[in-house]
């Protein structure tokens, strides 16, 4: 939809946002905030000059988004004392590695849950770990918690029993029912330092991660906060010597290849970013849908397009489980209500 | 969406869409009067629309939707449509407001100074704010109060006062017929009516107020005035804020800024006269 890609624009080009006429702001900014893009698209205009109730209106965009980054750093810092006593390696995924460690794709990001991940063997001392810490469960469905502990690549999600935040522990970055697996082990092996102690996915590794988190984890929503992640992690280390090579072997080594080029293509055609045509590989005529689908939100904040989002729904579960699996999960779910 | 309004409440900006015509008119008829966003441009949007298409026609419910939601808020008729928007407009306040501190709490203006009033709801703030309107102070807002962390002035948010049961015929003793809403019947909270604010509330909704005293108001109990220590004032205050936490140092900051510049009493009364009385009982002695 229109507020949609003017949306796109504007965060891959902020100058244009000049020329919005302030009859299209209002719409622009639900779109925004819909997309998770509000703090994002605030810090990317700041120092513009634009309509008055637009500065104001950013300007707490950007006040949420720091304060945002201030409390998912505090989370870190509690998980990382609850967990120092363990000696094992803890790594910051998504935003909150993103702030960690000062890459542009942290300005103004939401951040919500804290999520990590942990080699799979350290799972259960990481869980006790965490309930001693404070942590509780928030699933009490047996069925549930039993599906997350076995087909799932996180624990099921506990919540913090005073500070009232979730944490996402996981051991690898796909569900083990997605067909591509991704070698977990290789992931924790060449994650890098922080400096409390605390690890990040290597910059290639970040990258997979996030084209991960694009196609197979979910149905896209939310899709375009998530390809910018991957235009600006893009933009912070291509430059570095050897990178594509670099991407190209973490991309086929956790066997999602096709996913990468995929996402390179789009981030390209979506926010100008310089990708290697060699990896990004040739267009697709299935591009176009995927920035159909991208593109869902309207003025209102609701998202258009039902039967393409339909479509790329059940994708995302073909891909996530086997059509048995999908039958029997779907049935259970269903009888549940 | 096909229906909108667009209308200013104090210094917030509110778009309203709806697939429906009749909350938008009556939207428009209760909020005569209010002025448009600045520039047109919104703070916030909310969208009044069924939860499923068919049931646009089909035992037509409205969902209560916009900038921010709660997952699970449950549809209203769409004979309370006027309802749901004030819902939607309160919940884009609670969820999304960062540039005040908010306060769940009913407010009047004299002399540039304000008294606030807060307590749990049924407490009877809302009635004592609107009446107290009606009798020589401003109303800043029966509902919210904004509190701006920078200066540490009040600012308005003189909404239509949302009147609940009693306080319906309460009200009707005091101000005409033409300011009034529909009556809302066998709503979630039982027969509402809404009341728009004097002419001179909405001239001045952008006029912010020194706060001067904080109120602790209970409703049907024998008169009595309780001090209550600045620690207890913050906790309750802490509360009464849907974005205290969200907001963060600033946050601290402005409650603990208006906690120690503003005396604060709790008091309790039998009916909404003797509230009345002792309002200005206290508000004679705050100069002595």
């Amino acid at each position: 939809m229109k507020e949609a890609a003017l949306l796109v624009r504007l965060l891959a080009d902020p100058a244009e946002a000049r020329a919005v006429p302030p009859a299209a702001w209002t719409g622009l900014l639900a779109a925004a905030r819909a997309e998770q893009l509000i703090g994002t698209l605030a810090c990317r205009l700041d120092g513009l000059d634009l309509p008055d109730p637009v500065l104001a209106l950013l300007r707490d965009a950007r006040a949420g988004a720091a304060q945002a980054r201030m409390s998912a750093l505090w989370e870190a810092e509690m998980a990382r004392r609850a967990l120092e006593g363990l000696r094992i390696p803890v790594i910051l995924l998504k935003g909150t590695a993103f702030v960690a460690a000062g890459l542009s794709a942290g300005i103004g990001r939401s951040i919500g849950d804290l999520d990590i991940l942990v080699n799979r063997a350290d799972l259960p001392a990481v869980e006790a770990a965490l309930i001693a810490a404070g942590w509780e469960w928030v699933k009490e469905d047996a069925y549930d918690d039993l599906y997350y502990r076995q087909w799932m690549h996180e624990l099921p999600p506990l919540i913090h029993r005073t500070r009232d935040r979730m944490i996402d522990v996981h051991h690898t970055i796909l569900p083990p029912t997605a067909r591509p697996t991704p070698d977990a082990a290789a992931l924790v092996a060449d994650s890098v330092t922080l400096e409390n102690g605390l690890r990040m996915l290597c910059p290639e590794d970040m990258i997979v991660h996030a084209v991960a988190h694009l196609f197979a984890d979910g149905d896209l929503a939310g899709g375009l906060r998530n390809l910018w992640d991957i235009d600006r992690l893009l933009r912070d280390f291509s430059a570095e010597d050897g990178f594509w090579e670099r991407l190209e072997a973490r991309g086929r080594l956790h066997q999602l290849g096709k996913p990468l080029a995929r996402a390179l293509r789009l981030a390209e055609r979506l926010y100008g970013t310089r990708v290697d045509p060699d990896l990004a590989g040739p267009a697709r005529v299935s591009d176009a849908l995927y920035v159909r689908r991208l593109l869902v939100r309207d003025g209102w904040g609701r998202q258009r397009r039902p039967v393409t989002r339909f479509a790329f729904y059940i994708r995302s579960h073909w891909l996530r489980m086997s059509p048995l699996m999908l039958a029997r999960h779907l049935w259970i779910k269903a009888r549940k209500g | 969406m096909r229906y909108r309004l667009s209308l200013k409440v104090g210094p917030i900006g509110f778009r309203i869409g709806s697939a429906w015509p009749g909350p938008i008119a009556a939207l428009r008829g209760l909020y005569a009067g209010y002025p448009g966003p600045d520039d047109g441009i919104a703070d916030f949007t909310v969208r009044l629309e069924p939860e499923r298409p068919w049931r646009r026609w089909l035992r037509p419910s409205v969902a209560i939707h916009g900038d921010h939601m709660l997952p699970d808020a449950a549809p209203l008729a769409l004979a309370h449509g006027l309802l749901a928007a004030e819902m939607g407009m309160n919940l884009q306040m609670a969820l999304g407001l960062r540039r005040y501190l908010l306060l769940h709490a009913s407010a009047v203006e004299r002399d540039g100074r304000a008294l606030v009033m807060t307590g749990e709801s049924g407490a009877g703030k809302s009635t004592l704010a609107a009446l107290l309107g009606e009798r020589g102070w401003r109303l800043m807002g029966d509902e919210f109060a904004l509190l701006d962390p920078a200066s540490g002035a009040l600012h308005p948010f003189p909404r239509a006062v949302s009147l609940k049961n009693s306080a319906i015929a309460l009200m009707a003793a005091d101000v005409p017929e033409d300011r009034f809403g529909p009556v809302l019947e066998d709503t979630p909270k039982g027969r509402i009516r809404h009341l728009r604010p004097r002419a001179d509330a909405i001239a001045r909704m952008a006029d912010p107020a020194t706060p001067a005293l904080i109120l602790f108001p209970r409703y049907g109990h024998a008169r009595a005035i309780r001090p209550i220590g600045p620690a207890e004032v913050f906790v309750r205050l802490t509360q009464a804020s849907t974005n205290y936490v969200s907001l963060g140092e600033a946050g601290f900051r402005a409650l603990t800024g208006l906690v120690a510049a503003t005396p604060a009493c709790a008091i309790d009364y039998p009916d909404t006269e003797a509230a009345v009385s002792l309002v200005e009982t206290l508000w004679a002695n705050l100069d002595s």
